[in-house]
């Protein structure tokens, strides 16, 4: 993106917005057919849906929306690494949820408070967020306070995606809001559903040389091109064709 | 108001009833309620075998939705443009949706899921053939959602007024939600119709190879239908086989043409006599291959169900083990909010 | 173990305000709040609700159909419960 002046800084928070929810959406797509039961068939789907739709809206914001999501390598891809990430077992893809609609909600609050160029969507946005986070909340209390066994998948899963947290707090151009105080709100929120759910807070680093920012600069996980490779091979087979 | 609660308290009292029960009465007023359509509810007397077919059929129903979801979820995640992508994703979250309403309504006849489900992993209840076939390509999505979404339709409608009240009113509701679904598949094809000519042979091949399946959907001519009869009789069907075969291949004739695509027949012309197009004769061969177990895809779509359950077997234990801890037991607490 | 450890709840749901909650359908769920939360996906993706109720369906007593006669014959013959039983001279208004 080589544009300048006030455009610039939407374009590149607009990116990385939708991204993570594009590519979040895609993930949570991929458990169709394969949840542990039908009513979360539905609930997984709606959230999807949900994503999907914030995606489209964000990414028209910064130019046509198949071409960024189909056309894009995968170095252009603004996404936090924590969206990307497989989904694992259940207690992997609830962690994911936790972790990420608790920053999402947080900040499309802010957002929505505001009057930036982001302050319509994020609106709308926030109340479908919200009811992510009470859906991975549920899920969270559930697992973790379960059976000894989904306690230990659980814990294991939020150990595992600890280190990818770290990323959400970066400042990104174009995003007015404080990531200093938005990560001390998550950590407060996230401590507490941990805690009722008799989890542990996990206690490694939650960024480092090897992430700090890394995904909203265009360096992401091994299995991110691979995800990429399967949602543009269709479309990029058919150069200018129509659907 | 049908409940499945309801059943739950009636299988109890017959099991308390004296042993001399005057099932003739309780016949002539089942008989009597069919004959002046009224609808049977759970809790009315039913015969058995009426109970019985129900069940199976409604099963079968079910199972079809769940195991349907999988030939289109194959291309959620390569669906070639986020509106297609959004579209998809909601006609597969409609189908599990759809699954759930009629294992309910199956549930009031006093079974439950879990048994419907155990019998469908063991091979004992049957789901659509069709769904064993395989999705190749992304024309695959819009061939099942204008061909088998509309057949399933033409088969349906007529059960939004079947004797069975849970039952009808599960189809009034799917039949509702479905009107998107053959839309849907039907503006896909016609995008790949008018697209590139790659685009329109992949849509020309989909429909080669969906075309005969979707007639066999019908199920087995009227003469070599076991459980037609009958099931006329109770009115949980209303229409034969052939005859809605019939309805669906009229249909389809014109709205192939719309298309620019050609239905895979030689011998598909209009019979002005009959008022009704004539087709060539179905393979029936092959059906009974693939309901026997022998499609290209049938091991593959029971394994992927197993194993979502098996794998989910964990999940459900850990919500049932904390409803257990923290409300003394399910359905004990408040469960209502005005 | 199996979802058989998952009740059945009943749910009903009030599809906009002013009018009374409407038996929806059933879904299994491990307890209330997941019920509610699987009822509001299940049940009013496409809007069709503004409020839910779920019912755990072992609480729900029911009428018997072998009881229909006692239970609701009685109210049959009485007539003077509704209006029309009442014959009022013509031009009177507002009865």
């Amino acid at each position: 993106m080589t544009a300048t002046g006030p455009a610039t800084a939407p374009v590149t928070a607009a990116l990385a917005l939708g991204d993570d929810a594009l590519v979040l959406s895609h993930r949570l797509g991929e458990w169709a057919g394969h949840a542990p039961v039908l009513e979360e068939e539905v609930a997984l789907a709606n959230i999807a849906l949900d994503l999907l739709g914030q995606a489209r809206v964000l990414l028209s914001l910064a130019g046509d929306e198949d071409e960024l999501a189909y056309l894009r390598e995968e170095r252009a891809f603004r996404n936090l690494q924590l969206v990307e990430q497989p989904n694992g077992d259940f207690a992997h893809t609830i962690a994911r949820q936790l972790y990420f609609s608790t920053y999402q909600q947080l900040l499309y609050a802010e957002l929505a408070a505001g009057d930036g160029p982001f302050a319509p969507l994020a609106a709308k946005a926030v109340k479908e967020v919200a009811y992510h986070r009470d859906h991975a909340e549920q899920w969270t209390l559930r697992l973790g306070d379960g059976t000894q066994s989904s306690h230990e998948r659980t814990q294991r899963a939020c150990d595992a995606l600890w280190r990818f947290t770290g990323e959400m707090f970066q400042p990104v151009e174009g995003l007015t809001t404080d990531p200093a105080a938005l990560e001390t709100r998550w950590l407060e929120s996230v401590t507490d559903v941990l805690g009722r759910a008799t989890l542990t807070v996990p206690e490694g680093p939650r960024s480092g040389a090897w992430t700090a920012g890394a995904g909203r600069q265009g360096l992401h996980t091994e299995s991110f091109g691979r995800m990429l490779a399967e949602m543009q091979h269709l479309h990029r087979s058919h150069p200018g064709a129509s659907w | 108001m049908a409940t499945a609660a309801a059943q739950r308290t009636a299988g109890t009292e017959t099991d308390g009833a004296p042993g001399t029960v005057d099932t003739t009465a309780y016949q002539h007023a089942f008989d009597a309620a069919v004959a002046a359509d009224e609808r049977i509810e759970p809790r009315d007397w039913m015969p058995d075998a009426y109970r019985s077919t129900l069940i199976r059929q409604i099963a079968q129903h079910a199972h079809s939705e769940i195991i349907g979801m999988q030939p289109e979820a194959n291309w959620i995640t390569r669906a070639p443009s986020l509106r297609r992508k959004a579209i998809l994703m909601a006609k597969v979250q409609d189908e599990a949706g759809h699954g759930l309403y009629l294992y309910s309504a199956a549930e009031t006849l006093g079974t439950s899921r879990d048994e419907l489900l155990d019998k469908l992993h063991t091979g004992r209840q049957k789901y659509s053939s069709i769904f064993n076939y395989p999705t190749l390509t992304w024309a695959d999505v819009g061939a099942i959602g204008w061909l088998v979404d509309g057949a399933a339709i033409t088969n349906q409608v007529p059960l939004c007024r079947c004797s069975y009240g849970p039952y009808a009113r599960a189809m009034v509701r799917i039949c509702k939600e479905e009107s998107f679904h053959q839309r849907q598949g039907y503006e896909l094809l016609l995008a790949l119709g008018k697209g590139t000519p790659e685009q329109h042979a992949m849509a020309q091949d989909a429909v080669n190879r969906w075309w005969w399946p979707s007639l066999m959907m019908f199920g087995p001519p009227d003469d070599e239908s076991q459980h037609s009869a009958q099931s006329m009789e109770w009115k949980i069907k209303r229409h034969s086989n052939d005859e809605l075969r019939q309805r669906f291949v009229d249909i389809c004739v014109p709205q192939a043409e719309s298309l620019g695509l050609t239905l895979p027949d030689p011998d598909l012309r209009w019979n002005e006599e009959r008022g009704h197009h004539d087709f060539g004769s179905i393979d029936w061969t092959e059906f009974w291959e693939v309901l026997k177990g022998n499609g290209p895809c049938n091991e593959q779509r029971i394994t992927q169900r197993k194993r979502a359950h098996d794998e989910g077997a964990w999940v459900r234990e850990a919500a049932a083990a904390y409803a257990a801890k923290h409300t003394g037991g399910t359905g004990e607490t408040g469960a209502t909010r005005a | 173990m199996s979802t058989t450890d998952w009740p059945l709840w009943e749910v009903f749901v009030r599809s906009r305000r002013g009018l009374s909650h409407t038996h929806a359908g059933s879904l299994h769920a491990p307890d209330a709040e997941l019920a509610l939360r699987n009822a509001r996906d299940l049940y009013t993706r496409r809007g069709e609700g503004v409020s839910i109720w779920v019912v755990p369906a072992a609480a729900i007593t029911a009428s018997s159909p072998d009881e229909k006669d006692p239970f609701f014959e009685p109210a049959a013959d009485k007539p003077y419960r509704h209006p029309t039983f009442y014959e009022i001279p013509e031009g009177v208004k507002h009865l």
